[in-house]
C-alpha cells in the first residue's frame, strides 16, 4: 500500500520582496493547517482571494487528528475534497468498550440509511492537509500559498490589519481587510493581539503512538478502562489507512515525558498490548490536554478559527472537527461582508454561533476527560461504580464516558435563525444542519446535500414550489419544475426527514443549516427570514 | 419554583416506606456489614447510581441531590437548578 511521503513544498520569494506583481487579496490567512487551508478553499469558492502564510514547508509530521466526523465530511464534500478523503480513509461507526479484559459495551453510531457520509472516517491529518493543499491548486488566481513565511506581529488600524512576515529572504509587511488566525494552539496572532486564553488543564499525560503492523482488527474504536495490559487507567486503539494503528495510553501525571517517548520504553508497552506481533513505530508523542477558549473569536479585523480560538482534549474528536465547522460558519459571512452584500455586524453571528459550539465541545470533552482522569475521591468512587455496574446494567453503560463523538451543534434560537413554524413535527428546526438523503436528478442518483449550500437556497416541496427573487430553488417533486433544480425523493427520505408536505419550504443557509421553515410560505415571510439570516437585521457594531 | 419541582419536593419528604421502614433500614445497614470504609463507600456509590436510575425523573433526582447536599437544611424555595 502506498504510504505518505513527506516532501517539502517549495518556497518562493514573495512579490513584496522580489518586486514581482503583488497578489491582491482582501484576506490574509495565518496557518496552513487543516483549518487555514479549508478557509482558503471556502473563500475561493465564494470568489474571495486570500494569501495563506505558513511558517513551515511540510504537512504535519505526526498524524495528530485522525477521526473526521460526518459533518466535517459533508463540509469537505462542499469544498470538493470529500470523495478523496473517503476513498483513502478507514470508515468506522462502531466501537467497543472494555473494562479490564471484559467487553462491557459496544455501540453503533450510525443506524439510519440514506446518508452519503459515515459516522466517521479515520485519516491521518497529514493526508487531510495534503489533499486540501492539492485542492488549493485548483484556485490559482484566488489562493496564494506561501511556505516558510512566518508571521511575527499583527497590527490593526481602523479599517485594516497589517501583518509582519519573516521569510528566508527577509521580512515584509502585508496589509488586508481581514486576517484569519488559523495558527493553532500556540497562536502568534493571539499573543500579538494580547488575548487571554482561559481554561482548564488536565493533570494527566497520554502517550500517543502510531504503529505500522499487519493485523486484521476490525475498523472500530476500542477503548479500555483499567486494561490488564497497561498499568495506566485507559487505552485506546484506532485503525488508520496504510496498516497504521493509533494507540493512546494514559500514563498519569508523574510520567516523565522525555523518558516515556524513548522507543525502548514505548515498545514494551505496545508489546504488552499485542503480544509478539511484528510492528514498527511510526510516530510517538506525549500529550497533556487542555480545554480553553478565547472569550470572543472576532476582534474587529482579526478573526480566530480552529485551535487558535479553542482547544479541547481529543476524546470525542472535537478539535479539528470543531475547527472545520468554524470555517463552514465563517466563510460565507466574510465573503458577503467583503462583497458589500452584508453589514460587518453579520460577523458577530460567527462569534455567537461558534462560541456556543466551542462551549458545547469543551463541556463534552471536559466530562470525558474527567471520567478518565477522576479528580478526587468522590469522582473516582462514582467512576468505578459506573464501570462495576456497566456489564449487567444498561443504564450504567450510558454513563461510561470515553468521549462523546463530535456532532454538529444546534444553532437554534440564535440571531440569524427565525422562529420555528409550528406546523412541522420533525426535529429539523431552524439552526439544524440539514440532514442528507438519497435523491435523483432526472435519472442521475445523488445526494441532497450536494444541491444545498454555497449560497442561500429555498428547498421547496411539490409541483407548485415556493420561490423567491434572487434565490435558487431546489424543488422536491417527481416531475421536473421549470426554473428549479428538481430532485426526486426516490426513497421518500427527504419527505420523512424534513416532514414537509407539498407547498412547504425551507430556507437554507450557505453552510447547509436551516435558517427558517414555512408550512405555507409567503414572499413576505421568506423575505423577512432571508434578511434576518443575511445579517441585514443585525445592528451595526459600534 | 416550578410545579414539577414542587412535586419532587413533596415526594422526597413524604413517608413512602410504610410499615417496612425499619426492615428496609436494617437491610441497608446489613449490606454494609463486614465492609471497611472504602468498600462501604463503593457500595453506596453503586446504590446511589442504581436508585438514581430507578427514580429516573430529573426534577426529583436534582431535588434529592440538593436536599442531601444541604446537610438537612431544607432547600430554599427558589433554589431550583
Ligand atoms: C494527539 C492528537 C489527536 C487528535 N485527534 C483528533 C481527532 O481525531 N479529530 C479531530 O478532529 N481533532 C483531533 N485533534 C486536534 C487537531 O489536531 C487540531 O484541532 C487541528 O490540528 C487544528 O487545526 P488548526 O489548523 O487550527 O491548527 P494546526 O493544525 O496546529 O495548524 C496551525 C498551522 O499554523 C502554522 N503556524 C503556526 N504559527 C505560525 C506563524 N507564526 N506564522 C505562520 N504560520 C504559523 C503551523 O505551521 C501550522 O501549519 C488531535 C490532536 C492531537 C494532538
Amino acid at each position: 500500500m502506498s504510504r505518505y511521503r513527506h516532501k517539502p513544498f517549495p518556497y518562493t520569494t514573495p512579490p513584496e520582496l522580489s518586486g514581482g506583481k503583488p497578489f491582491e487579496a482582501p484576506v490574509v490567512i495565518v496557518g496552513a493547517g487543516p483549518i487555514g487551508l479549508s478557509a482558503a478553499i471556502d473563500l475561493a469558492q465564494h470568489g474571495v482571494a486570500s494569501v495563506v502564510l505558513d511558517e513551515n514547508n511540510v504537512v504535519t509530521v505526526g498524524s495528530r487528528a485522525i477521526c473526521w466526523a460526518k459533518r466535517t465530511l459533508e463540509i469537505f464534500d462542499r469544498l470538493g475534497v470529500g470523495e478523496r478523503m473517503r476513498e483513502k480513509g478507514v470508515t468506522w461507526q462502531a466501537g467497543r468498550l472494555f473494562h479490564r479484559d471484559r467487553e462491557v459495551y459496544h455501540f453503533d453510531l450510525m443506524t439510519e440509511p440514506g446518508h452519503r457520509n459515515p459516522a466517521f472516517i479515520n485519516l491521518q491529518q497529514y493526508y487531510v492537509e495534503a489533499y486540501l493543499i492539492d485542492r488549493c491548486a485548483d484556485f490559482a488566481g484566488l489562493i496564494d500559498l506561501r511556505w516558510n513565511n512566518r508571521v511575527t506581529g499583527v497590527e490593526q488600524s481602523r479599517d485594516s490589519v497589517r501583518v509582519r512576515v519573516e521569510t528566508p529572504d527577509g521580512g515584509y509587511d502585508i496589509e488586508a481587510d481581514y486576517l484569519l488566525a488559523c495558527d493553532g494552539a500556540r497562536s502568534t496572532v493571539r499573543s500579538s493581539v494580547g488575548l487571554d486564553f482561559a481554561g482548564e488543564i488536565f493533570w494527566d499525560r497520554f502517550l500517543i503512538a502510531d504503529v505500522e503492523m499487519e493485523a486484521d482488527f476490525p475498523s472500530e474504536r476500542w477503548f479500555w478502562f483499567e486494561p490488564t495490559f497497561h498499568s495506566g487507567q485507559s487505552a485506546l486503539l484506532h485503525k488508520q489507512p496504510d496498516n497504521i494503528y493509533r494507540i493512546d495510553l494514559q500514563l498519569g501525571w508523574d510520567a516523565d515525558p522525555g523518558e516515556e517517548k524513548k522507543p525502548e520504553n514505548v515498545v514494551p508497552r505496545i508489546q504488552a498490548m499485542f503480544g509478539d506481533r511484528d510492528f514498527k513505530l511510526e510516530w510517538v508523542s506525549l500529550y497533556t490536554f487542555q480545554c480553553r477558549r478565547l472569550e470572543r473569536f472576532v476582534h474587529d479585523h482579526v478573526i480566530f478559527l480552529g485551535d487558535s480560538a479553542h482547544l479541547v482534549s481529543p476524546f470525542g474528536a472535537r478539535g479539528g472537527n470543531g475547527g472545520i465547522q468554524d470555517v463552514d460558519n465563517l466563510c460565507w459571512k466574510l465573503a458577503a461582508v467583503i462583497d458589500g452584500r452584508a453589514p460587518a455586524a453579520l460577523l458577530d453571528s460567527y462569534d455567537e454561533e461558534r462560541c456556543h459550539a466551542a462551549d458545547e465541545n469543551i463541556l463534552n470533552s471536559t466530562r470525558a476527560t474527567r471520567f478518565m482522569t477522576p479528580d478526587d475521591d468522590a469522582e473516582r468512587l462514582f467512576r468505578d461504580a459506573v464501570l462495576a455496574l456497566a456489564e449487567d446494567m444498561p443504564f450504567a453503560r450510558q454513563l461510561i464516558n470515553s468521549g462523546r463523538p463530535s456532532k454538529p451543534c444546534s444553532l437554534a434560537g440564535m440571531a440569524l435563525q427565525s422562529d420555528d413554524d409550528e406546523g412541522f413535527d420533525t426535529p429539523v428546526v431552524p439552526g439544524t444542519a440539514c440532514p442528507d438523503a438519497v435523491v435523483a436528478e432526472g435519472s442521475r442518483p445523488g445526494w441532497l446535500l450536494d444541491h444545498l449550500g454555497g449560497a442561500f437556497k429555498l428547498l421547496s416541496f411539490g409541483d407548485d414550489p415556493a420561490r423567491h427573487d434572487g434565490l435558487g430553488t431546489v424543488c422536491i417533486n417527481d416531475l421536473p419544475v421549470d426554473g428549479c433544480t428538481t430532485l426526486r425523493d426516490v426513497d421518500g427520505l427527504v419527505a420523512e426527514r424534513y416532514g414537509a408536505d407539498p407547498g412547504a419550504a425551507y430556507l437554507i443557509r450557505p453552510d447547509q443549516h436551516v435558517a427558517a421553515r414555512f408550512r405555507n410560505p409567503t414572499p413576505q415571510a421568506i423575505g423577512k427570514a432571508l434578511a434576518r439570516a443575511s445579517g441585514k437585521a443585525m445592528e451595526q457594531r459600534s | 419554583m416550578t410545579g414539577q419541582a414542587n412535586d419532587a419536593q413533596s415526594v422526597l419528604g413524604a413517608c413512602r416506606l410504610g410499615d417496612n421502614a425499619d426492615d428496609l433500614y436494617e437491610t441497608l445497614l446489613g449490606a454494609h456489614a463486614g465492609l471497611d470504609a472504602s468498600a462501604s463507600a463503593a457500595l453506596n456509590a453503586r446504590l446511589v447510581l442504581i436508585l438514581m436510575n430507578a427514580v429516573g425523573d430529573e426534577a426529583t433526582v436534582r431535588a434529592a441531590i440538593r436536599a442531601a447536599r444541604a446537610d438537612r437544611v431544607p432547600p430554599a424555595p427558589d433554589d431550583d437548578r
